[in-house]
């Protein structure tokens, strides 16, 4: 067991999860006030379901032996069957399958979560949970298999996804894009104004969603290595080379650097690097960055010109950035991999993934809506969904009136049972 | 007595308390307000996409007096908030018929 490049993978895990709340705060403070909560929620809550789910059968479906194809794992390894402390990976990158699967688990865990902000504001709680499960399960553990399991029909046609291009960037994108055509708009969208809340929460979600994304990258080699380093100073270029290009872009269109666009076209720069950094230079970096945060801030339009309400610009920066850097790398990458036959090799990953991933997802959506609705009711989308589903809200505006009463000032109580007593009921039944 | 109201730009509030204080005015009530009147509000840029933002952010302040102090109180006020730019905000009187001092009952000019 190399102890080195252990300590490097379960460092790089707990990176990676920090990614999932960031991503939460990223995404929370570009809603409105009314639904901060639910949105913070959504992506948050993935790291219940995945984290479970992934135990049972997730990493099986993922990494466990081949069952034909390429196309998924079997069922050897159910609730990690057969896998123990000291189980090692194969290879060079001798360290624990546990510290493996735990670095995939939080890969696993983003993923859907990334979903969520392009149905923020009026989708039910729990068919959102609904939804992630059966997400997880038909399309990220597949596709997920097919990229990185040894076996995978993308792996062994020599598509290059190092991090996640692929697997978490365009499929979570194209998978948001088909649950936003079956769950529909917000209402008002295109009419009311739909401000974000709190760009400093913006702000703090991106910083720790780059600060995460060195284990996301880097870790990806699993191994203390000279490609983990690259990696790692790819993905820090590529960045801020795409915030660059945001901003220049958006100051040139709109007349203003804005701190969203900053925040937002660091993110772009993240998703491009995410496939291509292990496989290009530091020049190739930058101008993978540029292209994609400049495309990216054009891309994010879109969905004003075409219809559809992808809320928080998970097609156009997710998927958008996530092809960028896909095909990028096709011609990119070094020592002369790059090149036609090896761009081709990438379209043809991004495409199955794209075509999958759409079809499965839009399959998806249509269960849950038809079952137990995908949608919260008009009432609950006007109010805000963080009262129909969390009976709280983010913020205590006022101190005069709203608040509940203290209940810890006992008034002249002959028994200590009636001011202890927990507050009888909310107003409103709570409907999740 | 009457009831002196102004809404005006935010950054003279300092300039207004002092201004009053040195009329010699006792106790004021401020409160933030928005609104809108010649000058409307402005343009912001959220990943593109354009909002008009269309009530400004003004404060309002509130001032009781006596009748024959009023004229006076209101031309202090408006010179102390006048930077001679749009957006500069009103100021405006109306008739009170009660005042009560709650802690006393004092009534009337007394209570003020």
């Amino acid at each position: 067991m190399n102890g080195a490049d252990t300590t490097f993978v379960l460092i790089s895990a707990a990176l990676v999860m920090l990614m999932t709340p960031g991503l939460a705060f990223f995404y929370g403070g570009m809603v409105r006030v009314k639904t901060t909560l639910n949105m913070l929620m959504m992506s948050f809550i993935s790291l219940g379901i995945v984290s479970v789910l992934w135990v049972l059968y997730g990493y099986s479906l993922t990494f466990g032996a081949d069952v034909g194809g390429g196309l998924l794992g079997n069922l050897d390894h159910i609730g990690l069957a057969g896998i123990g402390p000291d189980t090692l990976t194969d290879g060079k990158k001798g360290i624990p399958v546990f510290a493996f699967a735990l670095f995939q688990l939080m890969f696993a865990v983003l993923t859907p979560a990334l979903m969520s902000g392009a149905l923020a504001d009026r989708v039910k709680f729990t068919a959102w949970a609904l939804f992630i499960t059966l997400w997880v399960t038909a399309v990220y553990f597949p596709v997920a298999h097919w990229v990185w399991q040894e076996d995978g029909w993308l792996r062994k046609l020599e598509v290059i996804d190092f991090a996640g291009g692929t697997a978490v960037h365009i499929n979570a994108g194209i998978g948001a894009l088909a649950a936003v055509l079956v769950v529909g708009k917000r209402i008002g969208f295109k009419k009311d104004p739909m401000r974000p809340h709190s760009l400093p929460l913006v702000m703090l979600g991106a910083a720790l969603l780059w600060f995460g994304w060195f284990g996301f990258n880097a870790g990806s080699e699993l191994a203390a290595d000279g490609t983990a380093a690259n990696m790692a100073l790819n993905t820090q270029v590529a960045t801020g080379a795409a915030m660059l290009g945001w901003l220049v872009y958006e100051r040139v269109r709109h007349g203003a650097f804005t701190t969203l666009g900053a925040a937002s076209g660091a993110v772009a720069g993240l998703v491009a690097i995410t496939p291509a950094g292990a496989n290009v230079n530091a020049l190739g970096a930058i101008l993978i960055g540029v292209v994609a945060g400049a495309v990216c801030s054009w891309a994010v339009g879109l969905k004003f010109k075409l219809g559809f309400d992808d809320s928080l610009d998970v097609v156009g920066v997710h998927m958008v950035g996530g092809i960028i850097g896909t095909l990028l790398v096709g011609v990119l990458a070094v020592d002369g991999v790059g090149g036609l036959v090896q761009l081709g090799r990438q379209a043809v990953g991004a495409g199955a993934v794209i075509v999958y991933s759409f079809l499965v997802s839009w399959l998806l959506a249509v269960l849950v809506d038809r079952t137990i609705g995908f949608r919260a009711s008009e009432e609950q989308e006007i109010a805000g969904v963080d009262q129909a589903f969390h009976a709280e809200t983010a913020y205590d505006f006022s101190a005069m009136g709203g608040s509940s009463a203290r209940r810890d000032l006992p008034v002249a109580a002959p028994g200590r049972g009636d001011a202890t007593e927990p507050q009888k009921s909310l107003n409103k039944k709570v409907d999740v | 007595m009457k009831l002196i109201t102004a809404v005006v730009k935010p950054h003279r509030l300092d300039e207004i308390k002092e201004a009053l204080q040195a009329f010699g005015v006792q106790g004021l009530t401020v409160t933030e307000a928005s609104g809108y009147g010649r000058q409307r509000g402005h343009t912001e840029v959220y990943r593109g996409a354009e909002y008009t933002v269309d009530l400004v952010p003004k404060i309002r302040i509130e001032v009781l007096v006596e009748d024959a102090d009023a004229e006076q109180l209101i031309e202090v006020v408006v010179k102390a908030a006048r930077t001679g730019q749009i957006g500069d905000g009103k100021v405006w009187s109306v008739p009170v018929e009660t005042v009560v001092r709650v802690r006393t009952d004092e009534r009337g000019p007394d209570a003020l």
